[in-house]
């Protein structure tokens, strides 16, 4: 390819021009988990194991071409449901369900695995040090055997790298040569190389500096918009989720507890964690920021090993009433496309 | 007089590849009580600034020049002998990351009494008692089981509680914390924020907080300085920077954090990335990332100049506005007209004239040395 027409694609896909996103978000569900569970055993003692529940019986839908933005504190098992979605883990228990189709054989997971994939927090620890971009980024046609000849896999990777950003001369370069920022391009090539319609994004701009944060988010956005892309994008800075999310889904030990399109989650919250989890918020405003009433919660979360009895933010919750020590409350829908677990929903709000 | 005040600062590494300048020429002053905020990527020479004050520099770091003056007393080769009487006593620091910076073999209780039976006068017994105050005055429970429990017995949060007990036992009037909450989840960090304000208050210290989150700076700070690449760019009170920045850098930084209007929109970055300290520019070190740089700022670094009483920035768009707005006058009247780019130009010919002028007051002392480049 030559360099005029890999400009071209780079400015098609990164149009720096500040512009409303446009994408379409179909209403037919592209993945569906239900009551998805993954414990770890860990060890307790001589001969000793007990069960750590990272995810505890979780169920959400993610439509075609919408950002489902998934937030919690750490621990809180957002990581494990991304890696346990695409089988990195095995689910302890539950379904999954890849448009409309369960997945169920080896056969089924890796065809799956061609449409879906992932890009990581940790853009310095997730490359090979040892490989240069062009085979990194190869790696994955490799695998899945997409490309016929050598021309066609080096004009592939070239494609992939001008979709992100970056030059040909970089092809041949090794992964310390770059900056966070860049890193985290080469990593969402890799991702893109299968031609996936599903990415999980676990943390992927938390490692970068603020300025090349908003670079990178922009990128998914117009990925997304160019290539009919859908998002799990796991993070714990709610103000990026906010940004690029449609819906939101708050986690807490395990558990998700609320799930809301993103406005709703951010101006009603109804779930007593997401309220003070959403006003821990530092707003980059010092007038908001002073006028602020915040829910400062007390303690720490506890250990998914011993996990209290009953809604697992309990110990921390100034609502809680005997009932929310005995059973976990359902996660019931409380208006169109707003889903809650709590028991004392109604008297709260 | 000034609790802290910093007088063109420079801190440099001198590495196989050649000087690095971490810290070009900063200067500031911290009064008694006030929290100062010192906002910059990663980079930008915020920790360097604060390890010069407290001169823990690793082993290829020194200071190159200017002075630290702490309550009129010169900190800058001072001797070591000087500086353990401040250090930990005076001005005491708190890093980052809470599960590195604690001693896993020690109890919590021994690490707390040894900076307390290192800087006053009290014996074991009186320690003891002052480290138990001081875990309950940062609402950790049971203090007294506390004190004999190992620090991998305590959560992310509790460990940052425990530095922050152990900076303040000896009362010092200068906390440095040096990104405090970045390693803590949210509803900790608001935890810790809130203690360290109301903390603050109750004991009337200082604090310099170093952070990369302009919402933490936002909740917090009176004053801030905002660093680019080894200088300061901007400097004046919080509401100044975030309501009216003067400086394309932090313009830019405002921009490209998501807000509630930025919902649906694409955010708008600073392009480029953040510049190489072994090759700087002769000029501004933003003016390759900057939107708006002009000729002028390729070649020359804007001095500091007076926004106002409470703001300072270096930046020469200012000057263009001040010129723009007809508060600058340019003697110089055979110059060829005048297209914007071209009036840019021409006030850097004339830049004594400026000074003169009401509106944009510089100070000429700064930037002299502040080159920096020139000297090489």
């Amino acid at each position: 390819m030559t360099d005029n027409k890999e400009k071209e694609i780079a400015e098609k896909v990164l149009d720096p021009a500040v512009k409303a996103v446009n994408k379409t978000v179909d209403n037919t569900p592209l993945l569906e988990v239900r009551n998805l569970k993954e414990y770890f055993n860990v060890n307790t003692g001589f001969f000793r194991s007990k069960p750590l529940k990272a995810v505890d019986g979780v169920s959400f839908t993610i439509k075609k071409g919408e950002t489902l933005g998934l937030v919690g504190e750490s621990g809180c098992g957002k990581t494990t449901v991304g890696r346990t979605l695409l089988h990195l883990y095995k689910p302890t228990d539950g379904q999954i369900f890849f448009e409309g189709k369960e997945l169920k054989s080896k056969s089924d997971i890796k065809a799956f695995r061609k449409k879906a994939t992932m890009v990581f927090q940790d853009p310095y620890s997730s490359l090979n040090p040892r490989m240069t971009v062009s085979d990194i980024i190869g790696e994955p046609l490799d695998v899945h055997n997409l490309c016929s000849s050598k021309k066609e896999r080096r004009e592939r990777i070239l494609e992939l790298m001008g979709y992100v950003g970056l030059n040909s001369e970089h092809a041949s370069r090794y992964a310390h040569e770059f900056s966070g920022g860049q890193r985290q391009r080469i990593g969402i090539a890799r991702a893109l190389a299968v031609n996936p319609s599903f990415i999980v994004c676990d943390e992927p701009v938390s490692a970068l500096d603020v300025s090349i944060q908003a670079q990178v988010i922009n990128m998914f956005d117009e990925l997304q918009e160019k290539m009919g892309l859908t998002y799990l994008f796991i993070a714990h800075d709610l103000l990026v989720v906010r940004h690029i999310s449609d819906r939101i889904a708050v986690m807490y030990l395990g558990k998700m507890v609320e799930l809301a399109q993103a406005e709703d989650i951010y101006h009603k919250p109804l779930h007593p964690y997401s309220k003070s989890l959403l006003s821990a918020v530092p707003v980059p405003d010092p007038k908001t920021a002073r006028a602020n009433q915040r829910i400062v919660l007390s303690g720490d979360i506890p250990s998914p090993l011993n996990a209290p009895s009953g809604c697992p933010f309990r110990t921390r919750c100034q609502y809680a009433t005997e009932q929310c020590a005995e059973c976990m409350p359902e996660f019931k829908e409380v208006s169109p496309g707003h889903f809650v677990a709590c028991h004392r929903i109604a008297e709260i709000n | 007089m000034a609790l802290l005040e910093v007088k063109n600062l420079r801190t440099s590494f001198f590495t196989d590849a050649g000087e690095v300048k971490a810290v070009n020429d900063v200067s500031f002053s911290l009064e008694r009580g006030k929290v100062l905020g010192i906002v910059g990527e990663s980079g930008s020479g915020k920790s360097v600034t604060a390890y010069s004050i407290m001169q823990i520099l690793a082993g290829a770091g020194k200071i190159v020049g200017g002075s630290i003056k702490f309550n009129g007393q010169e900190l800058v080769n001072a001797g070591e002998k000087v500086m353990k009487t401040i250090r930990g006593n005076r001005i005491s620091i708190i890093f980052q990351d809470p599960m590195t910076s604690l001693n896993p073999t020690y109890t919590i209780g021994k690490q707390l009494m040894e900076a307390i039976l290192l800087h006053t006068p009290r014996n074991k017994k009186e320690a003891y008692d002052r480290a138990v105050e001081m875990l309950r005055l940062v609402n950790v429970n049971e203090p007294e089981k506390r004190m004999k429990q190992y620090p991998f017995e305590f959560s992310g949060g509790m460990r940052q509680r425990v530095m922050i007990a152990m900076a303040l036992a000896c009362e010092p009037d200068i906390l440095i914390a040096d990104e405090p909450t970045t390693a803590l989840d949210v509803t900790i960090q608001a935890q810790i924020l809130e203690l360290m304000g109301s903390l603050q208050k109750e004991l009337g210290m200082a604090i310099i907080m170093i952070t990369h989150d302009l919402g933490v700076v936002a909740q917090i700070c009176d004053e801030v300085i905002v660093m680019y690449a080894g200088s300061i760019c901007e400097q004046g009170t919080a509401d100044e920077i975030f309501y009216n920045p003067c400086h394309e850098y932090t313009k830019g930084l405002m921009r490209s954090i998501p807000t509630t209007d930025t919902k649906g929109r694409r955010l708008q970055p600073i392009t480029g990335t953040p510049i190489d300290l072994l090759n700087m520019p002769k000029g501004c070190p933003f003016a390759p990332r900057c939107d708006n740089a002009m000729k002028i700022c390729i070649r020359e670094r804007a001095e500091r100049i007076l926004i106002n009483d409470d703001h300072a920035a270096s930046c020469w768009m200012n000057v263009k506005k001040a010129y723009e707005n007809g508060e600058v006058t340019i003697d110089n009247t055979d110059l060829p007209q005048k297209d914007k780019s071209s009036a840019a130009d021409a006030e850097k010919t004339d830049q004594p004239d400026q000074k003169k002028s009401k509106q944009t007051k510089t100070k000429s002392d700064s930037t002299k040395k502040g080159g920096g480049d020139n000297d090489r």
